[in-house]
């Protein structure tokens, strides 16, 4: 079982960068039915989502998000010691994203750099990295990265992700500090692997074929290239999964759901949330939710929901739980007492 | 569980269609109300009121309400 708790680190601040292009969920009659789509925003709660120029990639809204960041609480590039970068989209295979944003970011030489992959989950298993990055003897502070460009990998014709997924890139800045416990309980389920996937790779490799539009399951439109998932499956997942991991992080913390002041789920749908909302009887407004304005951004969703809806709200402390779940299957919880955390306003690319 | 209590939970799960017209041998991808997100609020009462992990398979490989209450039944502990 993977529990692992952390003293003396915690997050300084936070940041988030969002595309300046809105596309409107209303506008989707070429793809569902006119007569369905009011229906179908109210449930899946997404009114507009943001997407990304053709020439703009997770690391160029993280990179803004980063020098937001470092501008609004004076961090100099000289003082960060590892770069993370959490992406399902990275710029290249080769090399690391990270790497290429040390030197955008005139970090020094010595910063240690390396990204990671998951999904949408991918932000609460990084910020544990990066918690026992910042725990360990000669490492300070550590920047997360986490940007998501879903939308270079969904289908347009593809009725089950397209009026989902929005994109985004934050920043989290991690350092040692006066801050109280962390504690992260993170799960794996491997067999999974067909409910969310993009199927070429290296295991089918990316031919000339991989590129070409099929009509696949209920009429959705999707080459090898993009994006499947099975949506009845995901939810089953997420709803048998989810509301257990987080009772079982307030039992091995000794904690109630009382005693959380923020709880942030990864900005699925609507529909979703207000299940475990009900489910886990938290009060709704302790549960803060930005996926009416962005989305679904995967993995960047967490850190995107605290900068769109807490900023200016995280002084003092509170108790902050946050809980993720996604592709792998991957999914885990996290509750921290966070203090005295700088939320940036979120920025447009 | 009994089957009465588990069509009324069923229905009750659709806003335009008049609950009487549901019936045990009801297909119910037949009925105009249906969609992916009707499929999705099922399995959450399956889950909410029996426990039971309902999977998409269970959805897609049922053609009336008591196909859906005999997976649900046969997985009740």
């Amino acid at each position: 079982m993977a529990k692992i708790t952390f003293h003396g680190v915690g997050i300084k601040a936070m940041s988030a960068c969002v595309p300046v292009e809105i596309v409107y969920n209303k506008d989707l009659g070429y793809l569902i039915p006119e007569e369905e789509i009011e229906k179908t925003i109210n449930n899946i709660g997404i009114e507009q989502r943001r997407i990304a120029a053709d020439d703009v990639m997770a690391s160029d809204l993280c990179f803004k998000a980063a020098r937001q960041l470092m501008a609004d609480n004076d961090i100099d590039p000289g003082s960060i010691d590892v770069l993370l970068f959490m992406s399902q989209t990275a710029d290249y295979r080769i090399p690391a994203t990270s790497c290429l944003l040390q030197h955008r970011l005139g970090l020094p030489r010595e910063t240690m750099c390396f990204d990671i992959t998951l999904g949408c989950s991918g932000y609460l298993f990084a910020l544990s990295t990066a918690f026992a990055y910042a725990s360990m003897e000669g490492i300070n502070r550590v920047l997360l990265l986490d940007g998501e460009t879903f939308s270079k990998i969904v289908n347009r014709r593809d009725k089950v992700d397209w009026p989902l997924y929005g994109d985004a890139g934050t920043a989290t800045l991690v350092e040692k500090g006066d801050y109280g416990e962390s504690t992260f309980m993170l799960n794996t389920d491997g067999s999974g692997e067909n409910v969310l996937k993009i199927h070429a790779g290296m295991r089918n490799p990316i031919t000339a074929d991989s590129c070409v539009e099929r009509e696949q399951e209920d009429g959705n439109i999707r080459n090898d290239l993009e994006v499947f998932m099975d949506g009845m499956d995901v939810f089953n997942f997420a709803i048998s999964k989810v509301p257990k991991s987080i009772k079982q992080l307030l039992k091995e913390t000794g904690k109630t759901i009382d005693d959380v002041d923020y709880l942030i789920f990864h900005q699925a749908n609507r529909f979703m949330m207000d299940f475990f909302v009900k489910k886990l009887k938290i009060s709704p407004d302790r549960v803060p939710y930005c996926i009416h304005k962005y989305g679904n951004t995967s993995s960047a969703s967490v850190p995107l929901t605290i900068a769109s809806e807490l900023a200016g709200k995280l002084d003092g402390v509170h108790e902050v739980m946050l809980s993720a779940f996604g592709a792998g299957l991957s999914w885990g919880a996290a509750i921290m007492q966070m203090r005295d955390c700088h939320v940036s306003p979120v920025i447009e690319y | 569980m009994n089957l009465e209590q588990f069509i009324e939970n069923f229905a009750d799960l659709f806003d335009e269609t008049d609950p009487d017209t549901i019936k045990a041998t009801t297909q119910f991808k037949e009925l105009e109300e249906w969609s992916s997100l009707v499929a999705l609020s099922v399995i959450a009462m399956i889950d909410e009121e029996y426990d039971v992990e309902f999977r998409g398979d269970d959805i897609r490989g049922s053609n009336t309400v008591q196909d859906l209450y005999d997976r649900v039944q046969s997985r009740v502990e």
